[in-house]
């Protein structure tokens, strides 16, 4: 890590590029997310919803700077979590140095990894949408960022961290993002209770705009190639090698072998070939294909995106029998789509080790299962705790008035779309 | 003087106006204004698929076209917009027809029938 405060270590241009276009487009995906989930909910409450996405840029955008790269990647504390006072607002770390042994600056990384932290909290927002109260919105957000992606990020990603130590593959986050998200997603949406309006089997609440939904969609999947192929800089050097490259065929082949599953499926079942489903079919493949982006085979990723697709499309058709209100169906497809691809990486991986399917045995399998099992545990428990923090201080809950107003008009005192008329 | 207004489908707006122009139009352009409006009668919702349920709608979204007729093109009028709104299923839509007591230009300030 140390350098010679004189003599700068020599970067690879190729691998720098690649990093810094990869920070830029994962970004990117956290407004293509407030579209995805701005467009699912009805118009009285677009702004809010978008506003959950974008505030998380705002919030973690500083809360990485300040403490959350110390705590998920500064020196390890037996593998539990980081800290290093230098990280502290990286006050400590110059610009000229470079991450571990790969020839990048450590800034690009910090940056790469930020964005990371930003979309994770915001995923969760979809279960929440249209009645959550905005302070205790931007509370949990923090302290979940905090408290549980951090130590998470630090167990899975960190070479010193006690998951990954044990030999969990997480290539670009599917445990420690979309499984993370999705199960506290679940656990908030059941700590809030439905909506004021949501009556499982008398009708559905509808989108408002799908358009928006499509383009967020479109936006996610041109995102994650840089979610998936820049996350290529924990294992290869240079980082835009073979591996990324890999991780980008596999990318593209899970999210359209989803998207075309998730077709299918409802074409058969309503025959209805529906938008939303397409939408669905490319999130829930690009989720699974996740975690194993480098580890995996364009031939599995196939399997990836069509098993993906089938499970989430099952369990958003149960979500009505069991009561909960999740909203946008955050834990129907990052929770089911993470859990998916975990368990599937320990049967297809080819490198670095072989996978269960791959004549390597149960062993992968196992680990995966494990690594899911922590992810879950943790998740559930800290987003339980965290919530009923919350609910005992600032509440959880906007006011009856205010949910059944819209919480554009009645929280943020703005409303997306005005009559022509009044122009 | 009266006052039609037509609920119709929205999509036999350009039949409707064929026939309108075929009876009123003189040379001079007739008049009518249409708004989008939603509302119920017998017709059901439409149906949509939300997350693999049917949903159906609980109002409908039709046209309403409102035009001012002098008395000699009440009749003539009422029978255009049957003939391009009608196509005998329910939710073809009504037409109310109301007296009206006067009508004003505002250009030129004419009153009555020949404000029309």
């Amino acid at each position: 890590m140390t350098q010679l405060a004189n003599a700068p270590a020599p970067v690879d241009p190729g691998s720098t590029a690649w990093m810094l276009v990869s920070s830029a487009l994962v970004l990117l995906m956290v407004p293509g997310l407030a579209l995805f989930y701005g467009g699912l909910v009805r118009r009285k409450n677009v702004l809010t919803t978008m506003l959950q996405s974008f505030a998380a840029m705002g919030l973690i955008g500083v809360q990485w700077i300040v403490i959350g790269y110390a705590l998920a990647f500064g020196a390890s504390y037996g593998g539990w979590i980081g800290f290093d006072p230098r990280l502290l607002a990286l006050s400590g770390l110059p610009y000229t140095q470079n991450f571990a042994d790969k020839a990048i600056p450590e800034l690009v990384f910090v940056m790469f990894q930020g964005k990371f932290a930003i979309i994770t909290p915001a995923l969760i927002s979809g279960a929440v949408a249209e009645r959550m109260k905005f302070s205790a919105y931007v509370w949990f957000v923090l302290l979940w960022a905090t408290l549980i992606y951090c130590p998470l990020a630090h167990w899975v990603w960190n070479a010193e961290g006690w998951l990954f130590k044990y030999g969990v593959l997480d290539f670009a986050g599917g445990t420690v993002v979309h499984i993370s998200s999705g199960v506290s997603a679940l656990v908030l949406a059941v700590m809030l209770g439905p909506r004021r309006d949501y009556r499982p089997g008398h009708g559905a609440i509808l989108p408002h705009n799908l358009v928006l939904t499509l383009l967020g969609a479109g936006l996610l999947w041109f995102g994650w190639f840089g979610f998936n192929a820049g996350s290529a800089v924990a294992i290869d050097h240079p980082v835009a090698g073979h591996v990324a490259g890999l991780a980008f065929a596999t990318t593209q082949t899970a999210a359209a072998a989803g998207a075309l599953t998730w077709l299918l499926i409802e074409w058969w079942h309503q025959r209805r070939p529906t938008s939303l489903g397409l939408a669905s079919g490319i999130l829930a493949g690009l989720v699974a294909i996740t975690p194993a982006a480098g580890h995996v085979t364009p031939a599995a990723a196939l399997v990836f995106g069509a098993v993906a697709a089938t499970m989430c499309f099952l369990a958003v058709q149960m979500k009505p029998r069991f009561g909960y209100d999740d909203s946008l169906d955050a834990f129907g497809v990052h929770g089911v789509g993470g859990l998916i691809g975990a368990l599937l990486t320990g049967i297809f991986c080819f490198i670095p080790v072989a996978g269960w399917a791959m004549g390597g045995g149960p062993g992968q399998f196992v680990k995966q299962a494990v690594g899911a099992g922590v992810a879950v545990a943790f998740a559930a428990a800290g987003t339980f705790v965290i919530a009923a923090l919350l609910r005992a201080t600032v509440g959880l809950r906007a006011t009856d008035e205010e949910e059944r107003d819209g919480l554009d008009i009645s929280v943020h005192g703005e409303r997306a779309y005005h009559q022509v008329i009044s122009s | 003087m009266k006052l039609i207004t037509a609920i119709i489908r929205p999509e036999r707006l350009e039949a409707v106006q064929t026939a309108l122009q075929a009876v009123l139009d003189e040379g001079d352009h007739y008049r009518l204004s249409v708004e989008t409006v939603e509302g119920h009668g017998r017709q059901d919702g439409e149906v949509e698929i939300y997350r693999g349920q049917r949903v159906r709608a609980n109002l409908v979204e039709k046209l309403k076209l409102t035009l001012g007729v002098n008395e000699a093109y009440v009749e003539p009028a009422i029978q255009a917009i049957l003939r391009g709104a009608r196509t005998g299923r329910v939710g073809d839509g009504k037409i109310f027809v109301t007296p009206l007591e006067d009508c004003v230009r505002i250009r030129t300030g004419e009153r009555g029938s020949a404000a029309i």
